[in-house]
């Protein structure tokens, strides 16, 4: 019998959202005082647009910023298998159900198969991650993950010389998934990496938020976290991992080819052809702040120094 | 004129009309000081203002077909203030455009205004609209004549450069500008079946206001 399963850490992990928050507070003033002696000087970037401070761990895994609210991050979602408005999946997500819940391994892999969902979360020990996600449509929120490294797991299947690619694709189940019928998108919805970007440090499977079970808003029972890409790229409530030999088809690139590349890396010079993407709207959720502060976007959305070298040599203008 | 404007029920209307029109307005700033606006607050602002600037805009071009519909002279009285109104959320979308999302970043709004198609066609609609909102008082009705009519007639260009701008804005999800530009389609049905009907039978110019000239 499967039992819907809780994240395995340990009660001394799981942070309050209160508790974050305070931290922040703590981690700002430390990076404020010795500021206040250059009161008046502004971080700038060349376009103008005040820069956030950057208080990231080396590895990339814990940003300093303040996290967005728990009731911004599980109110605000693109999951337009439960309707295209923002509020709408967490209205009508209620009718997922993330347990039992079993992930298909297909593909160029030694090890291939249906894996209940607890078998594969027992592959690696759940950490916490502080991560920046830049949404394409120009804003962003800063948000505490729970999971488990995207690498250990995919290693654990022994992909093959062949596998070059991975694929994912989200559930699509009409009854559990209202809008669906709605077609807006090629349903299942899509993702893919290419074998070296899914085998990146930062690349994650989460399958919590702030210390909790994920909210089926937010892609529950597991989902991919990418935070030098686009949000689309970081596919919701995952049923099936495959590993190709060729680029997997990715939903908003079908879409919109011209919009959506296969890549889609953060990246503040190649302007979507709708909207610039030099800065975006950080949702911080300060309770002074009424509205969104404006800052300026950065390449692979801050994670440069991690993933920059997976694109050395590439034209970043070509392959968006 | 049947009504005058003196009448009570008259200046009840239009009392009424200007409360109704102001009541999204007041939602937006009671909701923007409860924190009721959502996680992007922004986002919810721009897009509510930009709606009912297309909502006001269509209501208005309602007027002329709803009076022939109900052969009564009075909805075309509401149809300025109603097109003031869809000038004034136009306004306001874009003030907030300006200020509280671009936050005063005047070299993306330009390059925005230039390269984003979007808002190349949201901007252009707003100015389009300006004359017309300056050119609504009778003063100018009775100065340009029968180029009044002619040059407000450019309310169905500045709908459709609002809906496209709606539609290019959305991602996927298509549905909601689809209905709106049906609704234009529409309107604008009734007025080139008004005007042929009326070209068949020879009816010279039986409207008395400007707005079929």
């Amino acid at each position: 019998m499967l039992i819907r399963t809780r994240p395995d850490i340990a009660g001394s992990e799981i942070t309050p959202e209160s508790v974050y928050r305070q931290r922040r507070d703590f981690i700002a003033l430390g990076l404020s005082a010795p500021l206040l002696m250059l009161a008046g000087c502004h971080s700038r970037d060349n376009d103008g647009i005040p820069n956030r401070i950057a208080a990231d761990s080396a590895d990339g895994f814990r940003t300093g910023e303040e996290p967005t609210r728990l009731a911004d991050v599980t109110s605000y979602n693109n999951f337009y298998e439960f309707g295209t408005g923002k509020n709408d999946p967490a209205r009508n997500a209620g009718s997922l159900r993330p347990s039992p819940w079993s992930v298909e391994i297909a593909g160029e892999a030694a090890i291939t198969g249906r894996f209940a969902l607890e078998d594969i979360l027992k592959l690696a020990k759940p950490s916490e991650r502080i991560y920046r996600h830049r949404c394409v449509e120009g804003w962003s929120m800063v948000i505490p993950w729970l999971g488990i490294p995207l690498a250990t797991v995919l290693a654990h299947f022994q992909p093959t010389s062949k596998a070059k690619f991975v694929a994912f694709t989200t559930l699509a189940d009409p009854q559990q998934m209202p809008a669906i019928i709605d077609g807006v998108l090629a349903w299942p919805y899509r993702e893919g990496l290419r074998i070296d970007e899914a085998m990146h440090s930062l690349g994650f499977l989460a399958t919590g938020l702030y210390g909790q079970a994920l909210p089926n808003q937010n892609g529950a029972p597991l989902r991919l976290v990418l935070p030098w890409k686009y949000g689309f790229k970081s596919i919701k409530s995952i049923v099936r991992i495959e590993f190709t030999e060729t680029m997997p088809a990715t939903s908003w690139n079908k879409s919109a080819p011209g919009e959506y590349g296969f890549y889609s890396n953060v990246n503040p010079v190649v302007s979507h052809p709708r909207w610039s993407q030099k800065s975006e709207r950080r949702i911080a959720g300060s309770a002074s702040k009424l509205f969104a502060e404006r800052i300026a976007t950065r390449p692979f959305n801050g994670y440069g120094a991690q993933v920059a070298s997976l694109y050395a040599g590439m034209d970043l203008r070509k392959w968006f | 004129m049947v009504l005058k404007f003196a009448e009570p029920r008259w200046l009840v209307a239009k009392t009424t009309t200007h409360l109704l029109a102001l009541l999204p307005l007041a939602l937006m700033i009671m909701a923007a000081m409860q924190g009721g606006l959502g996680a992007d607050p922004v986002a919810e602002l721009t897009h509510r203002s930009g709606r009912w600037a297309l909502r006001f805009l269509l209501f208005s071009l309602a007027m002329t077909p709803l009076r022939r519909l109900l052969s009564r002279p009075w909805p075309i009285r509401f149809r300025r203030l109603l097109g003031l109104y869809a000038f004034f959320y136009a306004s306001l979308h874009l003030l907030i455009y300006l200020v509280l999302d671009l936050q005063g970043e005047w070299a993306q709004i330009l390059t925005d205004i230039v390269k984003r198609p979007f808002i190349t066609v949201g901007f252009a609609a707003w100015l389009l609209l300006l004359p017309l909102a300056i050119t609504s008082s009778k003063k100018w009705i009775k100065r340009l004549g029968r180029n009044w009519g002619r040059l407000h007639k450019a309310v169905y260009a500045i709908g459709l450069l609002a809906i496209l701008h709606f539609f290019w804005l959305v991602k996927a999800d298509k549905r909601e500008p689809l209905f709106y530009a049906a609704i234009l389609g529409v309107l604008f049905a009734t007025r080139l079946i008004a005007a042929w009907r009326g070209r068949a039978a020879k009816h010279p110019s039986a409207a008395s206001t400007p707005a079929r000239r």
